[in-house]
């Protein structure tokens, strides 16, 4: 084992850590584990190739990497773009499904609904984009030293600071704002937040954006690193609920925990036994987790 | 003038093999989820449980791969009931006294690891080739197929039946009344000295064993095993079958598989026939679509599917 797994860890535990914030929203506001947040990261990464196609079309020359990164400013944008469309694709499917089966009957039919939704966003996304794997950019990237004897691309270095601003944004957002109180006060107590005057319903649908916007973010993340393909998103579920339910699910800090620890071990994983077995290790988090500790790090005990 | 049957009658005893065992996949849902609400998402991974677990021990010894006892057909059966009830179980003890998202989220984890072990797990599975040379239950036949294909048809209908009355009789009984007195109201239940836990439990795993005995059942019938048999895609068509035929109630479990299956069957048969090629995988991404909206229409417009449960109540209230 090299050091180098430091690097690659790092890596995928933001690309987890971005996804599980949304799984840990939904559950801490809805009350539910969503089985299609897989699906918002797919439909990040294919909305952000479609709207900078759109663009590097109209605007020449903005499909060339800025500087040394293969990131271009056209997948800049388009990302912007896609993450506000993957919000309100969140909104919409709450809209439309979810919201029908709240507060009605048991909890568990919103779970199965979002299998449902999940499996026939990426069948739709199979339809429209079939499963060939599709890149944002044509161009190899070659690692470079940084310290220790460590290597990474620009593009790696460059999307890390991103996750790490996008992470320290939300948890400013959930610890020092009116939006981050009330989503808390939310998730203790909905009844009670609502007789303190607080707007729930808007709560329930910034979580949602908010979840949407850091999943595509997360999903154009992984189509720059490693590739576009419909089932990107429905491949990190497992990692995503592990992240989250090793953190104590709800708790955002924790989920970011959980995603450094599961990403930290799934690079590890791979270097010891190959990368087929990458997700077998999210799979074992979670099992020990259960055994151990249920309520996770941050958790409190019941 | 006479008329060619053997093909007809070979391909309806096929269809119809295919629809009875997913029935059984079917009931054993029905066990957890209707009966007693437990979600399992991992459907497909218990299901493969069992038909590996079968094969490991019926095929003639390989070389290349673990197992290959050659044991006789119904102890591959049994060892699948049991290989995928104990999974059922431990998964259970693990996450029954938590929230149910946690068995959801648990069994999808099981799904995905089952097929990560099934595709690269070499020597045990056979990998991305899969098992071969699984005993057939009538093999001595296989050179009429119309026969071959009715006597398994037998053969299975009769499993099927089996269960079917097994069943109805445990959700009559005492055992069942509990089951959904826990589904209905938990804590009615604990006040009346039910451990809700070990009830959910019991039920978690028979319903696994009977997955995993369809998954057997399968792997025999047709001889051969592979991974992308047990994708979620299959997970997702159970559930489809369940919810509309009607949850909580076995006989709707059973019509919910036939009807789903041949409207898969159907659809698949349009697609190879009128699709042209190049768009068959995008065709067949379209049937998904479809049966995962009429799911999801299902659950938000007529949630007790098409024959719903009805109130099962100890069969001595009628003598008073």
């Amino acid at each position: 084992m090299t050091p180098q797994v430091l690097v690659d860890g790092l890596m995928s535990g933001a690309l987890i850590g971005l996804g599980a914030i949304g799984v840990t929203l939904t559950y801490s506001i809805l009350r539910f584990a969503n089985f299609a947040h897989g699906e918002f990261i797919s439909f990040g990464a294919y909305a952000t190739l479609l709207v900078a196609s759109g663009i590097s079309a109209l605007i020449v020359g903005s499909d060339h990497g800025i500087g040394e990164l293969s990131i271009s400013p056209a997948v800049i944008a388009a990302s912007l773009i896609a993450m506000t469309l993957t919000a309100g694709f969140a909104l919409a499917l709450d809209k439309i499904l979810f919201s029908r089966l709240r507060g009605k009957g048991a909890a568990i039919s919103v779970v199965m609904a979002s299998f449902g939704a999940s499996m026939a966003i990426r069948a739709s996304l199979e339809f429209a984009f079939t499963s060939r794997p599709a890149y944002f950019s044509p161009d190899l990237e070659i690692a470079r030293p940084i310290v220790f004897g460590l290597k990474a691309t620009p593009d790696q270095m460059a999307l890390l600071a991103v996750a790490a601003v996008l992470l320290m944004g939300v948890h400013l957002m959930l610890t020092r704002t009116q939006i981050g109180r009330a989503m808390r006060a939310v998730s203790e107590n909905p009844a009670l937040a609502r007789v303190a005057g607080v707007d729930v319903d808007g709560t329930i649908r910034f979580a949602w954006a908010t979840g949407g916007a850091l999943a595509a973010a997360s999903g154009v993340m992984l189509g720059l690193l490693v590739q576009i393909r419909p089932f990107m998103g429905f491949d990190l579920l497992l990692p995503l609920f592990a992240a989250a339910i090793l953190g104590g699910i709800g708790s955002a800090p924790g989920a970011f925990a959980g995603a450094l620890i599961v990403g930290l071990g799934e690079a590890i994983t791979v270097q010891l036994a190959g990368s087929e077995w990458r997700a077998a290790f999210a799979f074992l988090v979670l099992i020990a987790v259960l055994i151990v500790r249920p309520t996770g790090l941050a958790g409190r005990p019941t | 003038m006479t008329f060619d049957l053997v093909g007809p009658i070979a391909y309806a005893s096929f269809f119809l093999v295919f629809a009875l065992i997913n029935a059984i996949v079917c009931l054993g849902l029905n066990v957890q989820w209707g009966q007693t609400g437990l979600f399992n998402v991992g459907v497909a991974g218990f299901v493969a449980i069992g038909a590996y677990a079968s094969a490991l021990l019926t095929t003639p010894p390989s070389q290349g791969r673990l197992g290959g006892f050659a044991l006789p057909i119904l102890v591959g059966w049994l060892a699948a009931m049991v290989a995928s009830g104990a999974i059922s179980a431990f998964v259970g003890a693990l996450t029954l006294r938590l929230r149910a998202d946690y068995l959801a989220i648990t069994t999808f984890g099981v799904a995905v690891v089952v097929q990560l072990l099934a595709l690269n797990a070499q020597k045990l599975t056979g990998g991305a080739f899969g098992v071969a040379f699984i005993p057939r239950p009538f093999d001595s036949l296989a050179s009429m197929p119309a026969l071959y294909d009715l006597a398994n048809l037998a053969l299975v209908a009769i499993v099927v039946g089996v269960i079917y009355v097994a069943l109805e009789r445990l959700g009559r009984s005492p055992w069942g009344r509990v089951l959904r007195a826990i589904r209905e109201d938990e804590r009615a239940a604990m006040a009346l000295g039910k451990n809700p836990a070990r009830y959910r439990l019991q039920a978690f795993a028979l319903g696994g064993a009977l997955m995993g005995l369809a998954g057997a059942i399968g792997a025999h019938f047709i001889g051969f095993i592979a991974p992308e048999n047990y994708t979620s895609s299959l997970t997702f068509q159970v559930w489809a079958m369940l919810v509309i035929g009607g949850s909580g109630n076995n006989l709707g479990a059973i019509i919910g598989a036939g009807l789903v299956w041949a409207l898969w069957s159907a659809s698949g048969l349009i697609i190879a026939d009128l699709v042209p090629a190049s768009f068959e995988a995008r065709a067949a991404a379209l049937r998904i679509i479809a049966i995962g909206v009429l799911l999801a229409t299902m659950i938000v417009v007529r949630p007790r599917g098409l024959i719903g449960e009805k109130a099962m109540v100890s069969r001595h209230l009628d003598e008073e």
